[in-house]
């Protein structure tokens, strides 16, 4: 057994130490957790993104202690009792649309950042491979809560959704049926998706930020010139007062201290949003209540989804699902379709530089093609962006293979 | 400095995606429908025609209503007139033809002069519903047009609604007058036959939906389908739709049933005010919240900003 | 160690402010729990007394629980806790058992409530004649108008009876 001091005062730092190793813990965690000096803001994001879940996470209890998962309650559960009766039910319901819609762009800003600064590369694969999983089942959750106020567009996301589970001429209407629990989205679907929403897939996500976390921990954070540091020798400088010579910082409090203050200014943006500028987070056309026998005149899904369901819309039905579904894995495959030696910005890295602004052009294009109504030239420029999509992904292992070592 | 250069990146392709997806792709879903103010003259219906036929026929009337409009109308000599009305749109009236003939105790401020003048002249035309019927004198209110046969009795009725039915409406009133007797309000637990009444007995609240019910399929009967619940109607359109749309429905529905009420600047800001208390009730409290949030987050930011330089001191 | 001095007062400054920003937080998160106005404005509950009958237990139900409304008769001793409606005399008072919140039975010929959990006996005013009981049955808040008596609110003749320490 262990030696504890007798003497030590219950709940002190030492008593706590001998029984929980905060010490350690404090050092490993925070004080001495070493982060590269040479960074942006772009390296907040994660911590933005942290918050954001905490506020989706906080707003979401309150709603869920008046929604009902019922077909025939919980369009007015939502828009009447939560909207309309509870006290401060109109904010949670503003924060969480709001921020379910925010923390994707975060989330887009956070992985083209990774792409980059080649993050996930030489050890940092990891990252790059838990990031991309929180990413779906990130995706999965917004989807999930998008179908709970059950509005036109849950019904009808959730319809058309479910439907791609018919593997086009594989015509498995089955596995739509089992999924859905009924031959359309009804209040067993609803009703599953509600346990998905608040509990497996938070349950998953909580899961999934906690590898993601560790992942990061031997590798260590990037930097903005993709430059490898000896974190020992560098925190050794730092720990002997000499800050201006060592190239890291400590998490707590210093590279902390930035990340608050940029959590601050995204905060006034989201906040505004919240209170003055939520339609595009929370559509006007789900304030109608879902009705089985009637489309809307046009339906989208969210922002966040638009690119790659514009890579499903011009292609024949099959080809269609198969584009779709690879480009719902090809950014997993990132770390090992870059053939490069090197770890360094975009700018530095010649042809990778095109195709990094390419590709972000691209899913640009795609994203604002995937809402406007398939007709005349759209149609075009959709196929177009999609093949370009897929054509960039053939081109990179080329490129980066000739890529020369800086 | 370098961070705000890429700050400036950042924003940049936010923006530009905000406005892509928003501003920019709606507009093209979307056709833009101008509005014209709650001034009713029929240039719009005029350009709206289907038919050569029609055209000259919407043409040949509002010409007419538009020189009805210029007579002096004597409100004494309406009151008289105004007694005709009274023996469909009284209270407690009978349904004609599917709908209950609204009360029109605010009539005068609520609808704009040349609209009622269109209306008692030929209701069919001035709702700009006549390509649902073959011919107007088939409208419910279509035998308005035997009781005013010349042209000065109409502007003299339609001063004496203008002079004495002209007390302001509340919300609430104008809301019921204009939308009420098509449309259902669950969320002011209103439906077509009003406010729903506390029962005791859950015999009497099942009685009381059938009679609910029964309006209802009146209301089904002559619009072809239930008019929707107007609960939350104020956030699930857009205020240039729902203003356009009240204002002429057609142009952003075509073949609609939904009928041109004529609603008045003044009349159509009760109504929607009324759609707000209802259907976006947080509204005043969002607005009174969201600057002190605001205010929080930027001295939050501000402190943040003095911690960070003051950690980062001799970093560099 | 003055700088670590200055670094508090930036650290506990921000940390301070946060603290503020969480208190509104809490403000709003209680508001949250508060029962709804629909749940508060459905806490009145209207009784006609007129057509009571007596030594007939009647029950009705106010805010989720049982109240008593039991008309008295001649023999019955007259009590301060009656609610007295011109001649008639009336027990009102929720049914729950002052012991442990059972719902006595009324037996009309006994003329006693008796609550089967653990034996506890009120007499006909809601006082406590027998068994763990600790206090007699609670009068809630009511008002008089006519003949109805509307429970959930505070009338002159609740308030008499709550200022005597009656009402529990």
């Amino acid at each position: 057994m262990a030696k504890f001091d007798e003497n030590a005062r219950p709940f002190s730092e030492k008593w706590l130490d001998e029984r929980l190793g905060v010490v350690t813990l404090k050092k490993v965690l925070s004080t001495e957790y070493w982060i590269p000096k040479d960074i942006n803001f772009l390296w907040a994001m994660g911590m933005v993104l942290a918050a954001t879940f905490g506020l989706l996470l906080i707003s979401g209890i309150f709603l869920l202690m008046y929604y009902k998962p019922d077909s025939a309650l919980a369009f007015d559960s939502v828009n009447y009792t939560i909207m309309t009766e509870v006290g401060y039910g109109w904010l949670w319901r503003h924060i969480h649309g709001v921020g379910a819609s925010v923390v994707f762009l975060i989330i887009y800003i956070h992985m083209f950042t990774g792409i980059y600064y080649g993050s996930y590369k030489k050890g940092r694969e990891m990252i790059w491979i838990s990031g991309m999983l929180l990413f779906v089942v990130f995706s999965a959750e917004a989807f999930s809560g998008y179908m709970l106020p059950w509005g036109q567009m849950s019904y009808w996301a959730g319809m058309v959704i479910t439907n791609l589970f018919s593997g086009g001429s594989l015509e498995a209407y089955g596995l739509v049926e089992w999924i859905r629990g009924d031959y359309v989205p009804g209040d067993a679907f609803l009703t599953r998706f509600f346990m998905l929403h608040v509990l497996l897939l938070p349950l998953v996500i909580i899961g999934l930020i906690v590898l993601h976390f560790g992942t990061l921990r031997l590798p260590h954070v990037n930097n903005q010139k993709g430059e490898e540091i000896d974190f020992e020798e560098a925190a050794e400088l730092y720990k002997a007062g000499k800050k201006k010579e060592s190239k890291v910082i400590p998490f707590n409090p210093v590279f902390l201290s930035k990340d608050v203050f940029v959590m601050g200014v995204y905060f006034i943006l989201f906040f505004y949003l919240v209170f003055y500028h939520f339609d595009f987070a929370m559509d006007p056309v789900n304030f109608d209540p879902a009705d089985g026998l009637k489309t809307p005149p046009h339906i989208y899904p969210e922002w966040y989804f638009l690119w790659s369901y514009e890579i499903l819309r011009p292609f024949p039905k099959d080809p269609g699902l198969i584009a779709f579904a690879i480009a719902q894995v090809i950014f997993f495959l990132l770390p090992f379709l870059d053939r490069s030696p090197n770890v360094a910005p975009a700018s530095k890295r010649g042809l990778f530089n095109v195709w990094f602004w390419l590709m972000l052009a691209d899913v640009l294009v795609l994203t604002v093609m995937g809402k406007l109504p398939p007709e005349g030239v759209w149609n075009q420029i959709g196929l177009v962006s999609a093949l370009l999509f897929f054509a960039l992904w053939v081109a990179l292992p080329f490129i980066t293979k000739a890529e020369k070592k800086l | 400095m370098k961070e705000l250069k890429i700050l400036g990146v950042v924003a940049a392709f936010t923006l530009l995606l905000y406005w892509g997806v928003e501003p920019f792709a709606h507009g093209q879903m979307h056709k833009h429908v101008e509005g014209h103010g709650f001034v009713y003259d029929g240039t719009a219906d005029i350009e709206g025609a289907t038919s050569a036929e029609k055209k000259e026929a919407k043409k040949a009337f509002w010409g007419e209503v538009n020189e009805i409009a210029k007579l002096e109308g004597n409100a004494a000599a309406g009151e008289a007139g105004f007694a005709m009305c009274m023996g469909c749109h009284m209270d407690g009236a009978a349904a004609m033809g599917g709908v209950v003939p609204p009360s029109l105790d605010h009539a005068g401020a609520l609808y704009d002069k040349k609209y009622l003048i269109a209306l008692i002249k030929d209701p069919a035309m001035a709702m700009n519903t006549d390509h649902k019927f073959a011919d107007t004198m088939m409208h419910p209110m279509g035998p308005v047009m035997t009781m005013f046969m010349d042209n000065q009795s109409i502007a003299d009725v339609v001063a004496y609604l203008k002079e004495k039915k002209a007390a302001e409406p509340t919300t609430k009133e104008a809301f019921t007058e204009a939308c009420g007797r098509c449309h259902a309000m669950r969320y002011a637990k209103m439906t077509q036959l009003g406010d729903t009444p506390e029962f005791k007995y859950e015999k009497d609240a099942l009685a009381h939906q059938i009679k609910v019910l029964e309006a209802q399929d009146g209301v089904k009967g002559y619009m072809g389908k239930l008019p929707p619940d107007l609960s939350i109607i104020i956030r699930a359109r857009s205020a240039h739709f729902l203003e356009t749309f009240v204002e002429n429905p057609q142009t952003q529905l075509a073949g609609t049933s939904m009928p041109r009420v004529g609603l008045n600047k003044e009349g159509y800001e009760k109504v929607e005010a009324y759609l707000t208390e209802i259907g976006d009730p947080s509204k005043p409290k969002r607005e009174e919240l969201g600057p002190y949030v605001l205010l929080f987050f930027v001295v939050f930011s501000f402190l943040a900003f003095l911690w960070k330089k003051y950690q980062w001191r001799d970093l560099h | 160690m003055k700088e670590q001095g200055r670094r508090d007062f930036m650290g506990m400054a921000l940390g301070g402010f946060t603290a503020l920003g969480g208190l509104g937080a809490l403000y709003a998160m209680k508001r949250s729990w508060d029962p709804l106005p629909s749940v508060k404005a459905a806490g009145f509950t209207t009784i006609d007394l007129s057509a009571a009958q007596e030594n007939v237990l009647n029950i009705e139900k106010w805010r989720g629980k049982p109240i008593f409304v039991l008309k008295k008769t001649a023999d019955m001793k007259a009590d301060d806790r009656d609610v007295v409606v011109g001649s008639d005399r009336f027990l009102v008072a929720i049914g729950l058992c002052t012991h442990l919140g059972c719902i006595p039975a009324y037996l009309p010929g006994e003329k006693i409530f008796k609550c089967a959990c653990h034996g506890g006996e009120f007499d006909p005013s809601g006082h406590e004649i027998f068994g763990p009981p600790p206090s007699p049955l609670e009068i809630p808040p009511f008002k008089l108008e006519g003949k109805t008596i509307v429970l959930g609110e505070e009338g002159p003749e609740f308030i008499r009876m709550k200022d005597a320490g009656l009402t529990v």
